[in-house]
């Protein structure tokens, strides 16, 4: 007589494991064990536009598939590991007047969640990320349009041990800040290096089976 | 004409024609000279373009500017002439 309550109670068990399993918002790892997450940027410049990338990134992100609103998370990117073909090029961004990395060490963007989601397929959305964005010592809000792609059981795969499970979200956008917003040569040789930047970002972050 | 005239100008014009020459094998960038080149790479799972940095020497206008200017203000230099100070002429001066 107990036996058809015990069945049932562990049904119902089952059910809100997986429930909950499926429901819940997994945090990403943004700290890539393969380094291919990074920042590019670019400003229109005499010659050839001043391109390069700001690697180092750090971060985590919370998605949940089921409440893509909800997402929410922070991006960081160490100032000293932007790179530039050209080395002295390279010392002048990283120096006093353009970026100052000794003073202003972290590059960062941080919202709390997503505005006009659409689904762009299976597993993809588009939408609208709002947020603070800090660039040496300045943060300010803007908005970015991003796209978001749920890799469901990749995390293993990418690192060849399928054994260990877990899911990988690739996040992609693209936006741009006038650098003199943010303290860097304000209004200075605008006929030499473009008043904004653009910056470019495809980031994964790997979320292991917990 | 004095023999170390004729030397530096022909070192002037040896060395025009290796700055535009190694400008010109490298690829004939006409951007900054670049110490690391960006490489292209692609990740099979996510499908994201990375880019990693090679280190390598590539030219650019500023090397065939910089070059070419130093070799051109050598050969000039060879046109240029110290002031007499012989004193036959200071004596032969009609006073």
């Amino acid at each position: 007589m107990s036996a058809i309550p015990t069945t049932l109670r562990s049904i119902a068990f089952a059910g809100f494991t997986i429930v909950s399993a499926i429901a819940s918002p997994k945090t990403f790892d943004l700290q890539d064990p393969k380094g291919v997450n990074a920042i590019q940027f670019k400003l229109d410049s005499i010659l050839e536009p001043i391109a390069g990338t700001a690697g180092a990134i750090t971060g985590t992100v919370t998605f949940d598939p089921a409440a893509i609103e909800a997402t929410n998370g922070k991006v960081s990117a160490a100032a000293a590991s932007i790179v530039v073909p050209n080395a002295k090029m390279n010392e002048h961004l990283l120096g006093a007047s353009w970026v100052d990395a000794a003073k202003h060490p972290e590059i960062s963007f941080a919202f709390t969640s997503l505005t006009d989601v659409k689904s762009a397929g299976a597993n993809k959305w588009t939408a609208t990320a709002a947020g603070q964005f800090s660039l040496k010592g300045v943060t300010k809000e803007i908005t970015v349009p991003v796209s978001l792609t749920y890799l469901e059981g990749q995390f293993g795969t990418r690192l060849n041990k399928p054994e260990l499970g877990g899911d990988l979200l690739v996040v992609r956008g693209e936006f741009s800040v006038a650098r003199g917003d943010y303290g860097i040569k304000p209004g200075d040789s605008e006929d030499k290096v473009a008043p904004v930047i653009q910056l470019t970002f495809a980031l994964v972050g790997g979320a292991p089976k917990s | 004409m004095d023999a170390w005239r004729v030397l530096v100008r022909g070192a002037s014009v040896i060395g025009i024609l290796f700055v535009f020459s190694f400008w010109s094998a490298k690829g004939y960038n006409r951007g900054w000279s670049q110490n690391q080149v960006p490489v292209k790479n692609i990740d099979p799972v996510t499908e994201i373009e990375f880019t990693t940095y090679k280190k390598r020497f590539i030219p650019g206008l500023d090397y065939l500017a910089g070059g070419t200017a130093l070799g051109l203000a050598l050969f000039g230099a060879t046109f240029l002439r110290r002031r007499s100070h012989n004193p036959s002429e200071l004596r032969s001066f009609p006073l």
